[in-house]
């Protein structure tokens, strides 16, 4: 189907080829009028695929909040774009790579990092930043790994090496620097990774480009990399279909990334926007020259006509068909002022790139296209980029076993440890699971300083913290999302995802303002999919009104899932926080020998309810020590949720507390653990703690390993502890004072007995190899 | 005194290096295009890090024949202060400016982290600011930082004192063997060296990126202010190139 002439007949078995239903087919005959030939329908089928089109999710994503007072462009753009002031904008995105990475990890890895850099600097802005949210099969064996195979094992490893190589690969050799992210390993992404980059940028407000078309007799011009036929049907095939046997044969679809021209082009384009003589412009991402030539005529209320044979390409006799839907990487479309494109030119080649005027801007609203000197598509722009299928997918809640096995388990709970048992055994066995232990052997193979702005970087702190070199301001970015919980409930898994990343970037003082989503989940044509979906969007809606995060844009990933096993319906939230003045930038370690550890709880009524030991099998530590995953994840009251963020950042604005640190995957035990670890000096020697908790109603476990939310831990000297509470006190939050930052052991006591004890450097050490050890050699 | 920062089409720490020289030590400096052929005017070249050419090949294999490199060694061989930071660094190994190769890291892996490296001679340019000895706390991020060289050249820059920095632990103690305070495995833990005039210099950790203690260190500051206090102390005789 690859690559054919325009004279085949087109019957509907070809476009169901194309992954057309028999309505869309027809709808597209409709719109012409006639039969599309060949080359149309290939532009049709990647316009209205799923992962271009949203056909399944459109109707859904409008009840996402998209505005809000930072807010300078919403969805719908190539990405979202909030006011930092200082005449500064942050430009930023999330988006998916997952079925690239599955086939082919480290070229699939790399040109996710590419793409969404391209949707940063398309827009104007240099990117400051880029994160990444991974999920991965079991890389360790056991129960908490679902009994995978070894083979499984050595897989899941080959795979997260390759993305973290391919990731590392792009972003090191363009000059960006990979600042944090998060890595989560569970058995239901063995056969479907996830590997969600987002990027942020930053801008002078005045000088944003946005892709419009405008200007009848504008030269459209193509710059950057010359076109292949790598990535065909990259869209449409790879990203919006389930993963078969076969899926491993769809490698040719995958593209190859050059960082090094990306760089180039990312040089050269900002120049060239310097320059005034810009119109619009966009990126050739998925779907290529076919959605940023009718993505940007349709803006605009215009058309591009285009002359296929000025293309600019890498192999002999590519057809019409091969070049609009080619997804060859770092490439750019342009709209030029007529009488300026000189100025375009010059630039890109002072920096030795292509820049080739292949068209112009029409009136009549269509993608014309010229191949050869015959006409060889026609389509309306607005058609392909608008007017493509909505579905209102039929919605299931499921009846399946998913939600009879969390009912079993309220019958049936965990059975917790006596009162008085050691737990250092189950904490060390925490530490060490790869969910947990530290990441640095990824993040070291990135480059987290590039730039010089890097504040607060990989491990030091809850959300990565960039300086701003313009302004007193500085930035603060997290991802985040928990895919366990939205598979057991959707709902409330998107409420944590956006209420965890909003209080990461808030424990670095941040103020949130603005969010990014990735919603990745299974086959939308399955109606219990759709309900987890239709699900997770209502509370990321609920929880970002609340937190007063606006979603500025994102991307939906559908399909994943291999064999019909879908992933766990993984939203991931990317938040934006602002911080007046870079120097009360906070990091997660503790600082100073004999401070006050505080536990800051804006719910602590939630700790007397009962919640702690009903929501406790839908915790890390259920999941580590007992292979339970069930029950509910912990309630979640945005109101306390928004008062700890408040507190969080007037503590730090005042200078009252020295780190913040949240309770997430391990509760207080492993959050104060990371405390001690992320505060080790030059010589790797940390801090510790010395914790002591009394009078504790709920068992041991509960309150240690317990993931309720709305809680941080501070430390601060003695001095800033009355400025510490009469801040507190204002946001109702809860303080109890429970230990001191120490050296020597840690040590956890409850209710009179040591519930918890071990050297800090050898609890480091746990934590700090299980990685290496599993994938040094992968 | 003036300062100039050589680009090449994928170097990507120019402006760290730019801003370094410019806002935090307050010197002047430009921008240098890689097809400059003309030096003159500059009292020091900064060949920044990067990847250069995309560094396909091997690191600095294309980036020593650009046009730039050519005035660069006229301006070597006249006397002016050329410092190679990371990718800089190899780009004068390839070019001959500086003996000996980079091989990739042990490891096989990228890595950036902050390491220490110890000052081995005060008695140059680019360290002249810096305390005999001196513990220094920089930034490493490098795939081919693991420099080689053949016994003489070895014996010889040990005998010329050509070894500036090596890494070190914290306290100062050198273990060429210890992955953890020799992270790359580089030959007798050299991570710097100079020419034997003393006035070309490499060296893989980046100071630039240790200009501030914001930023977590600032020792890399005296590599670029012992730089500006030789050259003020050479002042007015500037070299031509």
């Amino acid at each position: 189907m690859a690559s054919a002439g325009t004279e085949i007949n087109i019957t509907p078995q070809i476009a169901a080829e194309h992954g057309l239903t028999a309505g869309e087919f027809a709808r597209i005959q409709k719109i012409l009028g006639r039969d599309p030939n060949i080359t149309e329908l290939g532009i049709f089928s990647v316009m209205w695929s799923e992962h271009c089109s949203y056909k399944s999710s459109r109707v859904h994503l409008k009840r996402l909040p998209t505005r809000g007072t930072h807010v300078v462009q919403g969805p719908g753009e190539n990405a979202g774009v909030v006011d930092i002031g200082d005449g500064l904008v942050a430009v930023f995105k999330i988006e998916s790579h997952n079925h690239p990475s599955f086939v082919e990890p480290f070229q699939g890895a790399a040109t996710g990092v590419g793409g969404i850099l391209r949707d940063i600097f398309t827009m104007g802005a240099r990117p400051i930043a880029v994160l990444d949210s991974l999920r991965f099969g079991p890389i360790t064996p056991g129960a908490a790994a679902g009994n995978a195979t070894p083979e499984e094992i050595a897989r899941n490893r080959r795979i997260a090496d390759g993305v973290v190589r391919g990731i590392g690969f792009y972003g090191n050799c363009f000059g960006v620097p990979t600042v944090g992210g998060e890595v989560v390993f569970e058995p239901c992404y063995s056969n479907n990774p996830l590997v969600n980059a987002l990027a942020l940028g930053i801008a002078r407000k005045e000088e944003l480009f946005f892709a419009r078309a405008r200007g009848e007799g504008n030269p459209v011009i193509y710059v950057g990399a010359k076109t292949g036929r790598d990535g065909i049907h990259g869209a449409s095939l790879l990203a919006s279909a389930e993963f078969s046997e076969e899926s491993q044969q769809k490698r040719p679809n995958v593209q190859v990334g050059d960082p090094f021209m990306e760089k180039l082009l990312l040089e050269a384009c900002l120049e060239a926007m310097r320059t005034g003589a810009i119109v619009a412009i966009q990126d050739m991402g998925a779907a290529g020259l076919a959605s940023s030539s009718s993505e940007m005529a349709s803006r605009g209320g215009m058309g591009i006509e285009m002359d296929l044979d000025r293309v600019p390409q890498r192999e002999t006799g590519m057809t019409a068909y091969e070049m609009m839907l080619s997804e060859s990487q770092e490439r750019m479309l342009l709209v030029a002022d007529r009488g300026r494109e000189r100025q375009v030119f010059d630039v890109f080649h002072k920096w030795g790139l292509d820049a080739v005027e292949i068209g112009r801007v029409t009136t009549d609203g269509k993608l014309r296209l010229l191949h050869h000197g015959k006409v060889a598509a026609e389509i309306p722009a607005h058609a392909l980029a608008e007017e493509g299928p909505r579905y209102e997918r039929p919605i299931a809640k499921p009846s399946s076993a998913d939600l009879e096995r969390s009912a079993a388990f309220r019958v049936k709970p965990i059975e917790f440890a006596p009162a008085g048992s050691d737990l250092t055994p189950n904490f060390r066995k925490l530490l060490a699971s790869p969910t947990i232990a530290s990441k640095s052997w990824i993040t070291e193979q990135y480059d987290s300083m590039v730039r010089t702005n890097t504040r607060v970087g990989p491990g030091a702190g809850d959300a990565a913290v960039l300086r701003l070199k313009e302004s007193r301001r500085a930035l603060a970015i997290k991802t985040d999302g928990n895919g366990r919980w939205s598979w057991i409930s959707p709902r409330l898994g998107a409420m944590h995802a956006v209420a965890e990343a909003a209080r990461n970037v808030a424990c670095t003082g941040a103020r949130p303002i603005a969010a990014t989503n990735c919603l990745n989940f299974g086959n939308p044509e399955k109606p219990e999919v759709m309900w987890q979906f239709t699900e997770a969007i209502d509370g990321i809606a609920e929880a970002c009104r609340a937190l007063e995060t606006p979603i500025t844009g994102g991307n939906v990933s559908f399909y994943n899932g291999t064999l019909g096993n879908p992933i766990y319906p993984t939203p991931i939230l990317g938040v934006l926080g602002l911080i007046e003045d870079a120097d009360c930038a906070l990091g997660s370690g503790f600082r100073n020998e004999g401070d006050l550890i505080l536990l800051l709880d804006a719910n602590p009524a939630a700790a007397s309810a009962g919640h702690e030991r009903a929501e406790f099998s839908s915790s890390e530590y259920a999941k580590t020590i007992h292979g339970i995953v069930a029950g509910a994840p912990p309630a979640i009251d945005l109101n306390a949720e928004k008062n700890l963020i408040t507190c969080l950042v007037e503590l730090a604005a005042g200078k009252a507390i020295v780190s913040a640190h949240d309770l997430s995957d391990g509760g207080l035990a492993v959050a104060l653990a990371e405390c001690c670890f992320d505060s080790a000096d030059d010589s790797g020697a940390c801090l510790s703690a010395e914790v002591e908790m009394s009078r504790q109603e709920a068992p041991a476990e509960a309150t240690l390993f317990g993931e309720r939310g709305a809680r941080a831990i501070v430390s601060l000297p003695a001095a800033s502890l009355a400025r510490a509470m009469a801040i507190a006190a204002k946001y109702s939050c809860s303080v109890q004072r429970i230990g001191t930052v120490i050296r020597g052991a840690f040590r956890i006591q409850y209710n009179g007995t040591s519930a918890i004890l071990g050297e800090v450097s050898s609890l480091r050490e746990i934590w700090s190899e299980t990685l290496a050890k599993a994938l040094e050699s992968a | 005194m003036k300062f100039g920062v050589v680009q090449f089409p994928g170097s990507n720490c120019d402006d760290d290096a730019y801003h370094a020289v410019g806002s935090v030590i307050g010197q002047p400096v430009d921008f240098i295009w890689h097809q400059s052929e003309n030096l003159s005017g500059y009292d020091a070249i900064l060949v920044p890090g990067g990847f250069s050419y995309g560094d396909y090949l091997r690191t600095g294999a294309i980036a020593r024949f650009s046009p730039v490199m050519r005035s660069l060694d006229r301006f070597a061989k006249s006397g002016g202060l050329v410092l190679g930071i990371c990718n800089g660094f190899q780009i004068l190994l390839e070019a001959g400016l500086l003996p000996g190769a980079m091989l990739r890291n042990q490891g096989l892996r990228f890595l950036c982290r902050q390491v220490h490296i110890r000052v081995e001679n005060t008695d140059t340019p680019f360290t002249c600011a810096a305390r005999p000895g001196q513990i220094l706390k920089v930034p490493i991020a490098h795939m081919e930082g693991n420099y080689f060289c053949d016994p003489e050249t070895l014996a010889a820059l040990e005998r010329n004192q050509q070894i500036l920095f090596r890494y070190a632990r914290p306290d100062g103690s050198i273990a060429p063997d210890d992955r953890e305070s020799n992270p790359n495995g580089s030959l007798a833990a050299i991570a710097g060296i100079c020419n034997r005039e003393r006035n070309v210099a490499g060296l893989m950790p980046h100071p630039e990126r240790a200009a501030e203690s914001a930023l977590s260190s600032a020792d890399g500051l005296v590599i670029l202010r012992s730089m500006a206090e030789s050259l003020a102390r050479r002042e007015p005789a500037r070299v031509s190139a």
